[in-house]
This record gives C-alpha cells, sequence and structure tokens, in this order.
C-alpha cells in the first residue's frame, strides 16, 4: 500500500488513461455548452475522438514493441490503486471501437438525429454518447474488476439514455427490457465480484491469478460460472440474448449500430481476458462449446424468420457471437487468435450493416423488408455499400469474414475433438444460412422491382401505424413474392411488381370485401401523384440525396472493414501475437506487478 | 475470516424480495426489486469485510491489526452511488411510460408478437386452406354425385323413354295388326254372311262378273 507518484511513468503510459478522460471530458463541455454553438459542439466531438483514435494507435504500437503499458491512477499501486492496463488485446479493441465510433459520430451527424422523430436532441445525443465511448474504453483498459464493473456502468447508463432517445413509447418499451436486463446484470455483475474477492482477497486482475491458483477447485468453478454469466449476458448469447433482438432495432441508426458493434463485444473481451487470466485451463469449455454452438444455430434461424431489417441483423449478431465464444472455448492460441481477429472484424462490420440499414431507412423510409424494393436501381451506391458488408458477414472467401471464420473452423478442426467437429459443422452451417440470410434481404430490398410509393421522391410515406391487418395482407403479398423470387433466382426478379403471385390473397381479400383493403388498394394512387399524401402514424421523409456525411462514414467503415482483408497478414501475426501473451500471462502481471 | 451472520441473513432476505419484485410487470416494483437487489448486495459486500473493527483511518493513531477491511466500503460508495444513478433514469422511466400509455407495465416485444402471429396466422391459413379443400372437395365430389345421378336418371329416364318408344311402337304395330286382324275377320264375316245370304259359291266368287 505504498503511496506516491510513479517515476517510471512514460509517455506512453501516460497515454493510457486518455481514451477514457478525453471523451468524459468532452461530454462534460458539451454538456456546459449546452443547446448553443451547434457547430462548435460537433466540431470538438469529431476532434476528441480523433484524438483518441491517435492515441490509441500510439498505444497498440507501443504495446506490441513494448509489452503492456500501465498507468497507476493516482500513483497508488494495487490492491488499493486503481490500475489502467493496454496490452496488446487492449490496445487492438481500443483502435478498432473508437474508429468505429468516430466513423458513426460522423454520419450522425449527417443524419442530424431527425429519424423518425424532432425530438431527439443533439445536445443529449452528443454528451451520452462521448460518455459511452469513455465506459467502453475504460472496460478495455480496466486492470481491475471493479473497474472493468464501473466500466460497464458507464457505458450502461449512456446507454439507457441512447436507447430511450427521445422517449417514444417504442423506445421506452425497448428501453425497459434493457434496463432490467443490464440492472440485473450488473447486480449479478457485482455479486461475482464480492464472490472473487471473498475469496481472494483482491480484485486487481494482475493479482488474481496467483490467488486463484491456491484456491480449491470448487470455488474456482462457481467464481468462473459467475462471472462468465455476467460477460454472457452483455454478449448476448443465446440462452441470455432474448433481452437483444427486442430492444436494439427501435433505436436511431447510429446508436443501434454503436450498440450491436461495441457493447456486445465489451463482453466477449471480458471473457476473454477473464478465461486466459484469471481462469486458464479447460474446465468449462465443453460449456462454452454448447453455448456457441446453440448460439450460432439458434440466432441464424431467428434471423431468417425476421422481415424486419433491423431485427434480421439482430439475430445474425447473436448468432455470430457464437464462433467468437468458440474460440475462446476452445482455449488453444490458434482458438484465441482466431477470436480477437473475429471480434475485430466484427465490430466493423457490424457496425457497418447497421449504418447501412440507416440509409436505406433514408431512402426506402422504412426497414421493413416487405416495404422495401428495388434499391438497386433505386440507389447503386447503397447497393454496393450493403452487398460489401453483407458478404463480409456471410464470409464469402476474399473478405475478412471467410478469414475469421476460416481460423476459428481450424482452429477446431486443430483442436479435434468431437466437440470441435460439430462445432466446425454448425459454423459452417450458420455461415451458409447467413448468406441465406443476406441473399434475402438482397433480393426483397434491392433486386426485386420498388413499389410506387418508392419512386416519389420525397413523398412522405407512412412508416409504422398502419392497419394490422393490412400489413398482414401485404406482408403475405410480398413474401409469397419473395420466396418465389428466391426460389427461381435469376427469374426475372426485377421485371413484376410485388402483386405477380400474390394475387390469390389479394382477391381473396377483396371478394371478403372489409374497409381496409379497399383503403389499401386506393393507398398506392394519392402517393403516386401526389406529394403531399399524408398517412396516420409516424413520418419519414426520404430522399434521392443522402447527406454527405453518413455516404462518406459509411463508405469510410466499408473500406476500414476491407482493410482487415487487405492487412489481413499482418493482423492474424498480430492476434497470434496477442493470444501468446494472453496465454502466456506473464507479461500482463509482471507489468502491473514491477513497477 | 469471520463472517457476521446477520449480515448475510439481511443480504439474503433482501436478495430474495428484490428478485421476487424484479419478476413482476409494472416497472414500479420493478424499480423497487432493483433498489432492493442494489441494496442486498451492498451488504453482501460488507460481509467480505470481515468480522467488525476499528474505522480505517491512517494517521490517527489507529493499529492497522484492528481497522476493518476498507476495500469493501469503497466498493458499496461506488455501487450506491451507481445505483443512485440506474433508480432515478428508471423512475423516469416508468413515469414516463405512464404519461405515453397510462400504464407502466413492461410491455411485449411488438415485433416478437408479430413474427409469432405471423407464424399462427399462417398456420392457420394453412389450416383453412386445407380445411376448404377438403369441403371443396367433398362438395364437389358430393356435387358431382349428384350429377352422375341426374345423368344416370336422365340415362334411365332415357334408357325408359326408349323402352316406352318401343312399347308404344310395339304396342301401335300389336294394335294395327289387332286392327288388321278384325278387319279381316269383319270381312271374312262379312263374306261369310253374304255367302250364306247367297249360298252361291259361283256368285260369292265372281260376284258381280257373273
Amino acid at each position: 500500500m505504498s503511496a506516491g507518484p510513479s517515476e517510471a511513468a512514460s509517455v506512453a503510459s501516460a497515454l493510457v488513461p486518455l481514451p477514457v478522460i478525453l471523451p468524459l471530458f468532452a461530454a462534460g463541455l458539451k454538456l456546459a455548452i449546452g443547446l448553443r454553438l451547434q457547430r462548435t459542439q460537433r466540431a470538438i466531438s469529431i476532434v476528441v475522438l480523433s484524438l483518441v483514435v491517435i492515441v490509441s494507435l500510439v498505444l497498440l504500437v507501443v504495446a506490441d514493441k513494448e509489452g503492456p503499458q500501465v498507468m497507476y491512477a493516482g500513483g497508488w499501486a494495487p490492491p488499493v490503486g486503481i490500475v489502467l492496463v493496454a496490452d496488446r488485446l487492449s490496445a487492438l479493441m481500443l483502435v478498432v471501437s473508437t474508429s468505429v465510433t468516430l466513423g458513426v459520430l460522423v454520419y450522425s451527424n449527417g443524419q442530424g438525429m431527425a429519424d423518425r422523430e424532432g425530438a431527439t436532441p443533439l445536445s443529449v445525443f452528443h454528451p451520452s454518447y462521448l460518455v459511452l465511448v469513455a465506459g467502453v474504453s475504460d472496460t478495455f483498459l480496466a486492470g481491475d474488476l471493479f473497474n472493468l464493473y464501473v466500466g460497464f456502468e458507464i457505458m450502461l447508463v449512456a446507454s439507457f439514455v441512447l436507447l430511450t432517445l427521445g422517449g417514444t413509447i417504442a423506445r421506452i418499451r425497448a428501453g425497459a427490457t434493457y434496463a432490467i436486463v443490464s440492472l440485473l446484470s450488473s447486480v449479478l455483475f457485482l455479486v461475482a465480484i464480492v464472490m472473487v474477492y471473498g475469496a481472494t482477497g483482491t480484485v486487481t486482475m494482475a493479482e488474481l491469478p496467483a490467488a486463484i491458483e491456491k484456491l480449491p477447485d470448487g470455488v474456482t468453478t462457481l467464481m468462473e460460472i459467475a462471472l462468465l454469466g455476467v460477460f454472457g449476458i452483455k454478449a448476448a448469447v443465446f440462452p441470455l440474448a432474448a433481452w437483444l433482438p427486442d430492444s436494439y432495432p427501435t433505436a436511431p441508426a447510429p446508436v443501434t449500430a454503436v450498440f450491436a458493434g461495441l457493447l456486445t463485444k465489451v463482453g466477449v473481451y471480458s471473457m476473454l481476458r477473464s478465461q486466459t487470466l484469471l481462469f486458464p485451463g479447460t474446465r468449462l469449455t465443453d460449456v462454452l462449446m454448447i453455448v456457441a454452438l446453440l448460439s450460432l444455430l439458434v440466432g441464424i434461424v431467428g434471423a431468417v424468420a425476421q422481415t424486419d431489417l433491423k431485427r434480421l441483423l439482430s439475430f445474425t449478431l447473436i448468432s455470430h457471437m457464437g464462433y467468437m465464444i468458440f474460440g475462446i472455448a476452445l482455449a488453444t492460441p490458434e482458438g484465441f487468435e482466431g477470436a480477437i481477429f473475429y471480434v475485430a472484424h466484427h465490430i466493423t462490420v457490424q457496425t457497418t450493416l447497421f449504418l447501412v440499414v440507416g440509409l436505406i431507412e433514408r431512402r426506402g423510409g422504412s426497414t421493413d423488408l416487405q416495404r422495401l424494393g428495388g434499391l438497386a436501381t433505386l440507389s447503386p451506391l447503397l447497393a454496393i455499400l450493403f452487398f460489401i458488408p453483407a458478404m463480409n458477414l456471410a464470409g464469402i472467401p476474399p473478405l475478412s469474414g471467410f478469414l475469421g471464420k476460416l481460423g476459428l473452423l481450424r482452429a477446431g478442426v486443430a483442436d479435434g475433438s468431437v466437440l470441435a467437429y460439430v462445432l466446425v459443422a454448425g459454423g459452417t452451417l450458420t455461415s451458409l444460412l447467413t448468406l441465406y440470410a443476406m441473399a434475402k434481404v438482397w433480393n426483397l430490398a434491392f433486386w426485386r422491382a420498388a413499389p410506387a410509393e418508392l419512386y416519389e421522391v420525397g413523398a412522405v410515406l407512412d412508416s409504422e401505424e398502419t392497419d394490422e391487418e393490412t400489413d398482414e395482407s401485404e406482408a403475405e403479398a410480398s413474401r409469397e413474392q419473395g420466396d418465389t423470387g428466391t426460389a427461381s433466382d435469376t427469374g426475372a426478379p426485377a421485371s413484376q411488381p410485388p402483386v405477380g403471385s400474390g394475387r390469390a390473397p389479394e382477391e381473396a381479400h377483396v371478394a371478403v370485401g372489409t374497409a381496409t383493403d379497399t383503403a389499401r388498394q386506393e393507398a398506392p394512387a394519392p402517393a403516386g401523384h401526389t406529394q403531399t399524401a399524408t398517412f396516420g402514424g409516424q413520418q419519414v421523409t426520404t430522399t434521392t440525396r443522402l447527406p454527405a456525411s453518413m455516404i462518406g462514414s459509411t463508405v469510410g467503415l466499408v473500406l476500414f472493414g476491407l482493410a482487415f482483408t487487405a492487412l489481413a497478414g499482418p493482423l492474424f501475426d498480430f492476434t497470434g501475437r496477442t493470444a501468446d501473451e494472453l496465454i502466456e500471462r506473464t507479461p500482463y502481471v509482471s507489468a502491473v506487478m514491477d513497477r | 475470516m469471520t463472517l457476521t451472520l446477520a449480515l448475510v441473513i439481511v443480504g439474503g432476505t433482501l436478495f430474495g424480495a428484490g428478485t421476487t419484485l424484479l419478476l413482476c410487470r409494472p416497472l414500479t416494483r420493478i424499480l423497487l426489486g432493483s433498489v432492493l437487489l442494489g441494496n442486498g448486495t451492498n451488504i453482501l459486500v460488507l460481509t467480505t469485510a470481515g468480522a467488525a473493527g476499528d474505522a480505517p483511518l491512517l494517521g490517527f493513531g489507529a493499529d492497522t491489526s484492528t481497522i476493518v477491511d476498507p476495500l469493501p466500503q469503497a466498493f458499496i460508495l461506488t455501487a450506491i452511488v451507481i445505483t443512485l444513478a440506474l433508480t432515478a433514469f428508471l423512475v423516469t422511466m416508468a413515469y414516463r411510460a405512464w404519461q405515453l400509455s397510462g400504464s407502466d407495465d413492461v410491455q411485449d416485444d411488438v415485433e416478437d408478437i408479430r413474427v409469432a402471429r405471423r407464424a399462427v396466422y399462417m398456420e392457420e391459413r394453412e389450416r383453412l386452406r386445407a380445411t376448404y379443400n377438403d369441403w371443396r372437395e367433398a362438395y364437389q365430389s358430393m356435387v358431382g354425385s349428384e350429377e352422375e345421378q341426374r345423368a344416370a336418371e336422365r340415362r334411365a329416364y332415357q334408357r325408359l323413354g326408349k323402352a316406352r318408344d318401343r312399347y308404344r311402337e310395339l304396342k301401335d304395330r300389336a294394335r294395327a295388326d289387332a286392327r288388321a286382324h278384325r278387319a279381316r275377320q269383319a270381312r271374312a264375316e262379312q263374306t261369310a254372311e253374304e255367302t250364306a245370304e247367297e249360298d252361291d259359291p259361283w256368285e260369292t266368287i265372281l260376284g258381280a262378273d257373273r
């Protein structure tokens, strides 16, 4: 318990807390500025996040060359003081996460946070967003379990605000589920920390390995289960993932994007850290394998069943968590290597896809696949922007999704156990089903002929509160259309309007002659002729000229995702070194303990 | 390390009550549940500090062997602040939910229900389609059988008609035969009478030619 300033604090270790401090400071500044100086506020956010990206890159280089960088907050040594550690894994996660958050911030500036509601104030969004970034950085840098908990909480509180932005009824409903689950998980996390502290007398991660080795096996397993359960809720692996598709899709596109990209990966990062540093060995690997398999399969089957694009992507998110858990469960250097690579790849791709969905919503007025169509002709750029990350997610060969999956599958084959082979098979199947889900999106939203309303640029389209029956009959019509579209693949998919094969149920409805149906029959006509068609419910203004910064940042992120492919060799080398460092454990421990 | 049993019991009770409340629908109850859970956890944290002792203040002549572990107390302070923030947020959210919908119940996910309903709807449609097909088949078979019957009747009628025609023909022919027969007989009788009257074969044969 020695106090006093650290003499050996090099420049690099002084940089370690900056990814946490800078966004927090900027958030405070922006709250102080309040509603004034919008332009300055945006500039502040972008400058601060750019600085954080640069700092993270420096940390990545230094951590790779000179080992983990450590910062003792206030100069207090562990176990009393707070330690921030940036080793290879933390630095890599920081670089990827801050780059992605910077991209999303630029995107949200272009969007103006004006989707659907005017009541999404910038003066709330920006500070919360920065606090979220600070929380995520804190979890990546935390050198003790309690600081990890605090990082989680910072992140959570900010995410509550972001998720319920504007306070509409849909977001409050979604926010309630999310808040309660998060609250429960943080209580459980605290209990797990108490358990660890009660058993070992410390929560510093560098001190824990030595302390845990002295414990009886049962206690260790109990602690491992408690921590893995908490991180499993965060990472949204199968039995603990039901909250995710309910809560994410209602938020504004940039918020969903950053949540999907980062918040779940924080859970995966924590799992990686605890499974390598605290609980090495193969105690719970079988359980993790089964969880991974179930996540993979249940998630992707859920995705295939969805008709809303955002929900579909949320389910693929759950599914692809399985790959990372698989890598962790293997507990071999190759497994960790693949998992780390996959985390980096998946953060980028998933965020990009959600941003593209935001653009689709802008152009098409909806994220419902049954209302979309013809976007490939209406906006070819959008089609390309969707196509590349979608193929990347599905794992088409030259792209990084393929490389990441290949790395994991090879690690599974190298492991050679029956369960590993089952998971290899499950992973391949999931990859194929992801491709199917993406092809379905492509066929419905991009490839088939557009509904008449979509050609009317700037027309006000109804988005949500239509009649349920109308929805369903329409759903029926276009679902059948979609089915035939996917089944006959190349059979003139762009030529027929979405009434062709769906005529039978439509006629049946007309024959019944309900009021809603006649309304539906007439609905396209006014939308086609005048621009002031007003429908009940929420409204979206569609535009052909999407804001430059939205397109720009999405293009940037797509390119960033492609960079993983181009730099796959060096990146795999790096993740290999990271995995070695994680398994070796001594670099981390000695960096913190020897000072 | 010694544990204070009272703290464990209190913590456990709070945890149980909190969990029960957390399982309710209204957000207000969930809120209370989360507060209880948070407090229960804090008390459990306190148990890790071991038995009660002196205040952990260095530099006031305190004996480091009798003071309690200060770290759990620091944990609790942090946790209390966090619970406060979360509670404040939940209260606001419950109020907003009440403002918007008149109740603060946690709602089911609409899209989930829609997807589930769609499955039910599809099943129902399949079922109705199957029933419809069955009925139509039954109707058609029924209609078919009726038609067949009618056709059979018509055929029967036709057959009957033919038979009647034949019968009538035969009857007519028979009548004609009978008439002819009767005529012949009548003529024969007449001739017989005539011959009986004249009783002269030559007269009968030659008649007026004679």
